[in-house]
């Protein structure tokens, strides 16, 4: 992304990690992007009640350009996806994607050909949010789960060995078919 | 007040909405003090028996309810060496996939033996979609005080109707060595 990538590891790259993490989850815009019901609990979540500012993210965006993170409140149909993927691309990285609501998450109740069986066969998600609709403090919750996830976040040298390190994990682990758990 | 301008009235409206209550819910630091309602559709809770028996027969009535199929029941047979539940089966995988669940609580109005219910717990959010996947150890009550985990006998002298008219009061403590 710029000079940041570039450094190399130690104790100047974990300073510019913490202060990059903090500076990220302190005014993360989201988009707008509310696709149904869900986005009617967005908004209860941009109000005065829920009061989204206290996280410095009362800023909904409606240009992607500006804005980190896509909250996917609702299902989204075959004819929405490519919409969404364009969406996603005209966001400047870094950026993030919470799918917000059983439809979203996995296509809920809306097991049919029109219904995208959960949005992360489009986009890369960050946070999966359960409920249908969530209520607003379960946003939060997820909100906030997305931004210790940000504060956490690796950078140059660190990132591309967490990268390698996640990668010969993968390779090793169970295929999701194997992952059989109690089942015969 | 009507003679003065439009513009500094509108202030006025600024001014006194300072001495207003504040609506706003300090939601992670104050959660508590904004609980949700006692019969709020929260994540699913697999009760126990007064001895620590599970309540879950096994019939799949709650699978077969959900409308969006999330939940996943395969039913197995009770044994006198392993008995999880008072009577014939229990359930022995128990799934509910959190991304399908829409909590509308059908799966609680099909449970024959009340072995299902709702907590008002929500913070369900999560990176993964697997970790999504509540399995049975997720979703059974804990055990308190005065029962004692499954797999164990049923109380002496007690068949599986004293349990289903709920006249058990709790584990002697006979169970396991029986």
């Amino acid at each position: 992304m710029g000079l940041e990538e570039a450094l190399p590891s130690g104790v100047l790259l974990t300073t510019v990690e913490n202060f990059a993490g903090y500076a990220r989850k302190g005014s993360l815009w989201p988009a707008t992007f509310g696709l149904a019901c869900c986005a009617i609990e967005m908004m209860a979540v941009g109000g005065p009640r829920f009061d989204i500012a206290r996280f410095g993210m009362e800023v909904f965006r409606a240009s992607p350009r500006q804005a980190d993170l896509m909250i996917v409140a609702g299902r989204v149909s075959q004819k929405m996806a490519p919409v969404l993927r364009q969406i996603y691309d005209q966001m400047a990285a870094p950026k993030w994607v919470l799918a917000m609501g059983a439809c979203s998450s996995s296509g809920g109740m809306f097991n049919n050909y029109a219904i995208v069986q959960g949005v992360d066969h489009v986009v890369p998600v960050d946070i999966y949010l359960p409920g249908c609709p969530p209520r607003p403090e379960m946003l939060i919750d997820a909100i906030l789960k997305l931004h210790d996830q940000i504060q956490h976040t690796k950078m140059g040298a660190n990132r591309r060995a967490q990268i390698a390190d996640l990668e010969s994990e993968a390779l090793l682990a169970p295929a999701t078919v194997e992952m059989k758990g109690l089942l015969r | 007040m009507a003679e003065l301008p439009q513009a500094v009235r509108g202030f006025g409206v600024t001014f006194t909405t300072m001495f207003k209550k504040v609506v706003t819910e300090q939601y992670p630091e104050d959660a508590a003090k904004y609980p949700p309602k006692p019969r709020f559709h929260g994540r699913h809770q697999l009760n126990r028996w007064a001895d620590g028996l599970e309540k879950c027969v096994g019939c799949e009535l709650c699978a077969w309810a959900c409308p969006a199929d999330a939940i996943f029941v395969e039913g197995a047979d009770n044994s006198d060496t392993e008995r999880f539940s008072p009577g014939e089966r229990y359930g022995r995988v128990y799934q509910i996939n959190y991304l399908r669940c829409i909590f509308c609580g059908l799966c609680i109005e099909a449970c024959p033996t009340r072995a299902l219910t709702m907590t008002t717990e929500f913070e369900l959010a999560d990176n993964n979609r697997a970790d999504l996947i509540y399995e049975k150890h997720d979703l059974l009550a804990p055990v308190l005080p005065g029962m004692i985990a499954a797999p164990h006998a049923m109380v002496p002298g007690a068949t599986e109707k004293d349990y289903y008219a709920n006249k058990i009061t709790g584990a002697t403590g006979d169970e396991v060595t029986s």
